[in-house]
């Protein structure tokens, strides 16, 4: 019974800590390094064929509609790192691994899809689970990258909130991306809309920015004065994209790129920049270990992240197995004590702890202004604008 | 004599001698292939091979290989101007139901959304609907459900992609795109790559320069110096060397960040903070320091070999100190320069953790993009074209190199 964490160097502040410390510790340019935690508490367990029998019945017993794994059998799971994959691994990957006696392998990503597809075209796809967001399960079920799911080996499918069951993935949490501000640096008369965040006059200093097209489009046509519902309609035509992109040229030179999660809440702790986007549950984490940051939930954009299955994986069964312990609505109640994300499934929005709703993105106060994504929008011009976004870039 | 002619000439055991040589020629010949068999299999298989890969995926529509070839049959005849007829729509009909019963459906769908922007939706929906229908008539299905059918624009693209080879990823990647009357050039809002080669070509020349300054005046302490005080400079050169250029990398982050030391320097002389991190000043400072060993190593072994004497001579002889460097002894170092500034440069061209780290969005390099297009956009095509580019140039560039320098003068030492 063990919990074995991969970590994957990526280009992450947070990593950058990680990766001195380990090439300091004389890791010299590995990539990868499999840190084996010290195994979880187990009741009795001698040895792995001793506790192999009961693992099973056990298991057998509370699901007869998947096969279970085998004792000390080995699941890879990927998700987006930092304080997000913390949380999956106190809410699931830990109770996980002690209760069928496995061991979880950890991988982080920032969303490269094309590492599945490579994989698939070696045939050899060593990622078991993967999380995604809805444009990534979107993308991954049409490309043919994710499994497209069995519902009755996870659970009712009609128990899930709208849009979080899809063909190719099961909704796990709600989250959103926000703007949060260092209370340290404006103390009197925050900011508290969006316009706030594209007004260097009134607001002076670097703010941070996802590096995608995605999501900075909306935003920026939102605080140029359209309304929530016209957003995808104005950037359907090429007027609409160019005021977008003047928009943004407004604020250019002030701004700094991020590329994966962990970063923002770094950026703003090391003074780096003043206000950043980031997804709330980050900025919700740093806030509860003492950072004084602040939310603002002015058109805050709302996705969900969600399970799903890399196409051609070898240990499909245990993936599915993973999932449906995920998808209770018991375990997945967990997730939202450990960072600021809310469930999928409707008797897990009952169990969880009222006092933390207000922090939550479906909180209704959060969502009077929130942007609904339009991910058909996103699946055909995400191609064509991510190159305009590049080129804007460059400029 | 005509002993050496004598076909009949035999070895001690009766054998022709003739023969005799020729097995033990042979067998000679076989030991020697066989020492260099395992090199050769080893780069055919993790170099020539997937370079031929990358070379193929630049130029193949793999996404649609083998799914439209009804659609292609049909459009063979077609001139590109109107509306095809119902044959090409009942053949495109037909591959979608087909790839959509294997899940190919998608991978078509995004191989023209690639050229035709918005039409990924139209191909889903479409391909829905023609998958529940048994037959046709197709023509009047597709024209109700989008006008996008009506456009021969799309229709160029679909007949375009049904082809095995595309040469739209190499012109995309040189920013230029065909259109009814030939090449165009790509509008000013889409055009990225020329500039981004020109930027990886320019950063790496820069931090060869750089290199170079810094390390031959190195380079030449190092070799003149008696042998305990260049050892002890040594290792100063080669401690950096050893260390991962990742650990480097993130040294460099933590050193040039707004909040970090050399600004707190910076701040305690000038009194001001400046933009180091995600810079272009960042970015070369960082690489010239990584790259610098590459450069001034072959430099240093090259100067070793050279002796004291040359340069005493020419002194005796009546040159200056300048004339004698100048004329005795820079000469014979420039086996050694050109081998270090062509390491460093090619090593430069291929740099993406460092400016992906300390650069800014304008610092990025090829690699990035090659990165960027394989594992965001799930385009292995464009990834490949890129890559294959930037061969190609380096290449040309050796070739340049070599006609000007001379490859058989560069020396390692």
């Amino acid at each position: 019974m063990e919990v074995c964490v991969k970590h994957t160097l990526k280009l992450t502040a947070s990593s950058l800590a990680i990766a001195l410390a380990l090439a300091l510790a004389g890791c010299g340019e590995e990539k990868k390094k499999e840190e084996a935690a010290a195994p979880a508490a187990a009741p009795a367990t001698t040895t792995e064929t001793t506790t192999a029998a009961p693992a099973a019945t056990q298991e057998a017993a509370a699901t007869p509609a998947a096969p279970a794994p085998a004792a000390g059998s080995q699941i890879t799971i990927v998700s987006w790192g930092g304080a997000y994959q913390e949380s999956q691994r106190k809410a699931y990957y830990e109770p996980y691994a002690k209760e069928k006696n496995v061991k979880v392998v950890e991988e982080e990503y920032d969303g490269e899809l094309g590492k599945v597809k490579a994989m698939k075209e070696a045939g050899n796809v060593t990622w078991d689970v993967l999380d995604v967001d809805t444009a990534h399960a979107l993308a991954g079920c049409d490309e043919g990258l994710l499994e497209k799911l069995d519902y009755s080996k996870i659970a009712d499918r009609t128990k899930f909130l709208p849009n979080t069951a899809l063909d190719c993935a099961v909704g796990s949490i709600a989250y959103s991306t926000i703007f949060a501000y260092s209370a340290d640096v404006y103390k009197e008369n925050p900011p508290t809309t969006l316009v706030d965040l594209f007004d260097t006059t009134k607001y002076p200093g670097k703010r941070a920015l996802l590096k995608k097209p995605f999501g900075n489009l909306e935003w920026a046509l939102a605080a140029d004065g359209v309304a929530g519902a016209d957003i995808y309609k104005t950037l359907s035509t090429p007027e609409g994209v160019d005021r977008a992109f003047k928009k943004l040229d407004t604020i250019k030179k002030d701004i700094v790129w991020w590329e994966a999660g962990a970063q923002p809440p770094e950026l703003l702790a090391n003074g780096e920049v003043v206000m950043t986007s980031a997804w709330n549950g980050r900025i919700g984490n740093a806030i509860k270990e003492g950072k004084n940051f602040k939310i603002v939930w002015d058109y805050q954009e709302f996705d969900w992240d969600l399970w799903s299955i890399p196409a051609g994986t070898k240990n499909i069964d245990m993936a599915y197995d993973f999932i449906k312990f995920a998808s209770d609505p018991k375990n997945m109640s967990q997730q939202s004590k450990y960072i600021a994300y809310a469930p999928t499934h409707v008797d897990a929005i009952a169990l969880v702890d009222p006092a933390i709703a207000p922090t939550l993105p479906t909180y209704p106060d959060n969502m009077k202004t929130a942007i609904s994504t339009d991910w058909t929008f996103w699946a055909d011009n995400n191609e064509e604008l991510t190159k305009r976004f590049n080129a804007w870039l460059a400029q | 004599m005509t002993i050496a002619a004598n076909p009949h000439l035999l070895t001690i055991d009766g054998v022709p001698l003739k023969t005799r040589l020729a097995r033990a020629e042979r067998s000679r010949k076989v030991r020697a292939v066989a020492l260099v068999l395992p090199l050769f299999v080893f780069v055919v298989l993790t170099f020539l091979y997937p370079l031929g890969v990358m070379m193929l995926k630049s130029v193949q529509n793999e996404e649609t290989l083998g799914r439209l070839t009804r659609t292609n049959a049909a459009l063979t005849a077609w001139d590109g101007q109107d509306i095809p007829d119902e044959p090409a729509f009942a053949a495109l009909a037909a591959d979608l139901k087909q790839a959509q019963e294997k899940r190919e459906a998608g991978e078509i769908a995004k191989r023209v959304n690639s050229e035709f922007s918005g039409a990924l939706s139209k191909f889903k929906g479409i391909t829905r609907e023609v998958s529940a229908m048994e037959s046709g008539p197709y023509k009047a299905v597709f024209l109700a459900a989008d006008k996008i059918w009506a456009d021969p624009a799309l229709w160029r693209v679909i007949k375009s992609v049904s082809n095995t080879y595309t040469p739209y990823y190499w012109l995309a990647a040189l920013d230029l795109k065909q259109g009814p009357d030939g090449l165009e050039r790509a509008p000013a809002g889409e055009a990225v790559f020329i500039d981004v080669y020109a930027r990886t070509f320019w950063i790496a020349g820069i931090v060869t320069l750089f290199t170079l300054i810094l390390g031959f005046p190195v380079a030449y302490l190092l070799a003149t110096q008696p042998p305990h005080r260049a050892n002890l400079l040594m290792i100063f050169v080669m401690l950096p060397f050893w260390t991962s250029l990742l650990v480097r990398t993130t040294a460099w982050f933590v050193l040039l960040r707004t909040e970090g030391p050399m600004n707190d320097l910076t701040e305690l002389l000038v009194g001001e903070r400046f933009d180091m991190i995600f810079t272009r000043f960042g970015t070369i400072l960082a690489m010239t320091h990584i790259q610098l060993p590459f450069t001034l190593l072959p430099i240093y072994s090259v100067m070793k070999t050279i002796p004291s004497s040359h340069v005493r001579a020419a002194r005796s002889l009546g040159a200056g100190p300048f004339l004698a460097f100048w004329r005795v002894y820079f000469p014979q170092t420039v086996p050694g320069i050109a081998a270090g500034c062509l390491l460093t440069f090619i090593l430069c061209l291929g740099y993406y953790i460092t400016p992906a780290l300390v650069g800014g969005p304008r610092d990025q390099m090829v690699s990035y993009y090659v990165s960027y297009y394989m594992n965001n956009i799930i385009n292995f095509g464009q990834a490949s074209a890129l890559g294959a580019i930037l061969l190609i140039i380096t290449m040309v560039l050796y070739w340049v190199y070599n006609r000007l320098v001379g490859i058989d003068k560069m020396k390692l030492g």
